[in-house]
């Protein structure tokens, strides 16, 4: 039996999309002679034509404006295969479920009318759809009874349609004259058009394959979550590509530890030790290992690259273009890292598919652009695996694109560190319970870093932490007791804090800092010293606030020229934009920061969630 | 319809698992609707196959009371052996909901009301639900994550997007997000996935006189079908030749051309 097809209708409004997908469940004996007459009887009292888009147009709203809002999905069967089709609405304004409808696809109509050929839409579609990574199409022109069944125009639109799929690059499995309406070459070849000698419609729907689970290619599996049964620990998710089995060796990135599976796990399931790609398994492993929601899984051979920075593609759906330096958040399953632009390095205005300026990018535009993320990322790139190089960007709550990673620069792939010591990284995090990390308090004088410090030691340290705090005091005194209060030896004094900080945390240690680090470059370097341990936490509250409080007299004494470049006074203070972590001072009283900073470093340092399978 | 390949199920069976764990993860409190039907029985199934034998979160019921008495006897059996956190809700009666609605419809928007009222004690920000695209042409149009407002409406008109596996799973203070894991599957496929895991249903879907559910809601608003499939190899036979829609039994989709969407738009599931 041939498996099932999903098959989006796409192309321009009002070329009939709705009008063929109903047609086509009429003609293929899928819509009771019942539901035709509730839909023609709810016509009549409305005083409308009836109209075969009524099928799928089941909105009020769209009924009454004649136009798909939503995508739908209907299924009929046909010479002992079952078809999904996707009608996806071609208003401009309605592309994000257009989207939302089409990623599902294996396969595309691409529905174009006959008297306006191909349309604005058209090209936009034909464009998203492969960027959605769908190559399979056929080309329906519809409308044929509105230009006399006349071949000649048919030989037009047909030229234009095999040039667009052609920049777009997407196949035409076949081209072929319809009339939705009137049903002509739908399912039986149309006696009105004798000169096409091509197959109906329905015929070109059976040739169509979907894309086989990518089953051969490198395994990948990002992690969703990870229960506890007992005393053991399931990594769950699906497995995207590839195949893991009972003995593998797996890689675990952005961290590089490595494991061995014990199990696949299924509830209710015939036992076999091998997962393949599509599956949603649970793993566990025979030794203790890290892993947390949004790690991938991989085998030793062929991991995804590691990077900080993305060329990238992406189909813009939010209503305002992307800007430098944006805080944006980059999904790829259940992976989630915030990231900035960088640069535009290319835009396509996928209404008319020619090239425009980067000063003015239009609506649904196809943007080349370099991204920057605050933390490692483990991905593929398009080139060599496709589906797992995608990803959506997030704007606050909502999408704002969807695109792929074309390029990981700078990759770390060859990174997947060996063992260096002779005490690997998960062998201290089991002996304390948590993993090792800096929390980086930065904030104005007076904003309560040092009160949040102490009182978050205390309270890390009561609950069984490995903490310790480093603060101008203990550093000062011995270590940084060279350096002065320029700007240079200021910044060298914070590079000194991130470290060994660092160093602390690369040991196992909870570490906090307390600086108000005030320049965004200097914080940088601290990150990228710890690198994934680090956790800038922005402690906010404004300067009108600690003015006020001034528990030491330096905002007076700053104001009265005693102090030069006092930070927020005679000195700057850039905000933290990329913070994991904000807590106000100003609006919450000390027990609620306390409480906050403390549940938000026990989640980041798996404080409890330590994974310790039993060897076998 | 033709029949679902093992191939096709497995697929089916992968996704809702994804879509239940990313559920359980993003999306707390959490519950899920039991109508007692094949449908959101599967539901369940495919939670404690997701969560290796538990139902991780309560199992709410929206109780009009007029369910027919073997469907409560199937509750409690269910309930018993799969150790469910049952949380029964009783819907407030007829006469408080207010007028608009035809008389089936207006019966049905019972549950809406109880589904309210739970929300608004139990505060859950997620509402797993067993509906599918192919019962009705609203719900074909509907998001595996759909959020709804603080009111419990569904603004059909600015649904967020949804592709590649990503859903929303953040709303506002007061609003939820109801979570459709079984949105891609058929009536068949519900059907060949009770077969091959031997998942339990009320007898009332077999015919007995000549007549079976195909549909299970409320007994004052729910009509048997003629039918003389005794097991679901003849159900499924039956749905492979019939056009008769699968909802044709359930009064309240009838009564009015939009009556079904002024349900949905006001929170019915």
């Amino acid at each position: 039996m041939k498996p099932d097809l999903k098959i989006v209708f796409a192309g321009h409004v009002d070329h009939g999309k709705s009008t063929l997908v109903g047609r086509l469940l009429h003609e293929t004996g899928n819509i009771s002679p019942a539901k035709v007459a509730e839909l023609a009887g709810a016509a009549r009292r409305r005083g409308v034509p009836f109209e075969w888009s009524f099928v799928v147009d089941a909105l009020q709203a769209e009924r009454d404006q004649a136009v798909t809002i939503d995508a739908t999905r209907a299924w009929f069967s046909w010479a002992g295969r079952r078809y999904a089709i996707i009608d996806a609405p071609g208003h401009r304004e309605f592309l994000r479920n257009m989207v939302s409808g089409a990623a599902e696809a294996d396969a595309a109509i691409l529905v174009v009318d006959a008297v306006e050929g191909v349309g604005e839409q058209t090209r936009r579609h034909a464009r998203v759809l492969s960027l959605l990574g769908i190559r399979e199409t056929v080309v329906a022109v519809n409308k044929m009874d509105a230009v006399g069944w006349d071949a000649s125009r048919f030989e037009q639109v047909r030229e234009e349609c095999r040039a667009l799929l052609g920049t777009c690059q997407l196949r035409a499995r076949g081209t072929v004259p319809i009339s939705a309406r009137e049903a002509d070459n739908l399912i039986a070849a149309s006696d009105r058009m004798p000169w096409y000698r091509g197959a109906p419609l329905i015929e070109l729907l059976a040739d169509l394959e979907p894309s086989p689970a990518p089953a051969d290619a490198p395994a990948r599996m990002r992690v969703q979550d990870v229960y506890r049964e007992g005393e053991t620990r399931i990594a769950v998710g699906r497995l995207d590509g590839g195949t893991i089995a009972a003995g593998d060796t797996i890689v675990v990135l952005p961290s590089g530890s490595r494991a061995t599976v014990r199990s696949i796990e299924r509830w209710n399931s015939p036992e076999r030790k091998i997962a393949i790609a599509g599956e949603s398994i649970g793993l566990t492993f025979r030794e203790p290992v890290y892993i947390a929601r949004g790690d991938v899984i991989s085998r030793e051979a062929q991991p995804p690259a590691l990077g900080y920075g993305f060329r990238t593609v992406c189909f813009w759906l939010a209503e305002t273009p992307p800007v430098i330096g944006e805080h944006l958040t980059l999904q790829m399953g259940p992976t989630s890292v915030r990231v900035a632009p960088e640069g535009f390095e290319g835009v396509l205005d996928s209404g008319s598919l020619e090239i425009c300026s980067t000063e003015k990018i239009p609506r649904y535009a196809v943007i080349e652009l370099r991204l920057r993320a605050g933390a490692l990322l483990a991905a593929d790139e398009y080139a060599t695996l496709p589906g797992a190089a995608r990803f959506v960007l997030l704007r606050g709550h909502d999408i704002a694109a969807g695109g792929f990673i074309t390029e990981v620069l700078g990759s770390r792939e060859a990174h997947v560190q060996p063992e260096a010591h002779l005490v690997a990284p998960s062998e201290r995090a089991r002996r304390n319970g948590h993993r090792g990390a800096v929390i980086w308090l930065t904030g104005l004088s007076a904003s309560g870093k040092s009160t949040l410090a102490t009182a978050l030691e205390r309270r890390l340290f009561s609950a069984g932490a490995a903490v310790y705090t480093l603060d101008g005091d203990n550093l000062r005194v011995g270590l940084n007791n060279d350096l002065g209060f320029s700007g240079a030896d200021r910044a060298e004094n914070i590079r000194r804090v991130g470290e060994v900080a660092a160093l602390f945390a690369d040991a196992g240690m909870i570490v906090i800092t307390a600086f108000i680090s005030p320049m965004a470059r200097d914080r940088a370097l601290a990150r990228r010293a710890a690198g994934d341990h680090f956790h800038e936490v922005y402690v906010r509250a404004d300067l009108a606030t600690c003015e006020r409080r001034d528990p030491k007299g330096l905002y007076k004494k700053a104001r009265a020229g005693e102090i030069a470049e006092f930070t927020g006074i005679s000195a700057p203070y850039e905000p933290p934009i990329e913070a994991e972590f904000i807590i106000d001072t100003q609006e919450f009283a000390l027990d609620r920061c306390v409480q906050d900073l403390f549940d938000y470093v026990a989640a980041a340092a798996n404080l409890g969630e330590w994974i310790a399978t039993r060897s076998i | 319809m033709t029949a679902t390949s093992n191939r096709g199920l497995d697929a089916l069976e992968a996704e809702s698992i994804y879509i239940l764990r990313e559920a359980n993860k993003c999306v707390q409190p959490l519950c899920a609707l039991w109508s007692m039907g094949k449908d959101s029985t599967a539901l369940l199934w495919l939670a404690r196959k997701a969560f290796f034998g538990r139902v991780p979160f309560p199992v709410a019921l929206l109780d009009t009371e007029m369910e027919l008495p073997e469907v409560y006897e199937f509750r409690d059996r269910i309930a018993r052996e799969w150790n469910l956190d049952l949380r029964v809700e009783l819907c407030p009666p007829e006469s408080s909901i207010e007028g608009g609605l035809p008389p089936a419809a207006r019966s049905a928007a019972r549950k809406t009301y109880g589904l309210r009222r739970i929300l608004e004690r139990e505060k859950y920000r997620g509402v797993l639900v067993g509906i599918r695209r192919d019962e009705q042409a609203t719900r074909a149009k509907e998001r595996i994550f759909s959020p709804r407002s603080p009111e419990g409406d569904w603004d059909v008109r600015h649904q967020p997007s949804e592709f590649w596996g990503h859903y929303a799973t953040d709303v506002p203070e007061g609003a939820h997000v109801r979570i459709h894991p079984l949105l891609h599957w058929t009536e068949v496929d519900v059907w060949r996935y009770h077969q091959r895991e031997n998942i339990p249903f009320v007898s009332l879907y077999l015919a007995r006189g000549g007549k079976r559910y195909r549909s299970l809601g409320e007994k004052n608003i729910t009509v048997p079908i003629e039918s003389t499939a005794g097991n679901i190899e003849e159900i499924i036979a039956e749905l492979e030749v019939t056009r008769a829609p699968e909802r044709a039994g359930r009064l309240m989709d009838h009564e009015r051309e939009d009556a079904f969407e002024r349900l949905r738009a006001t929170g019915y599931m």
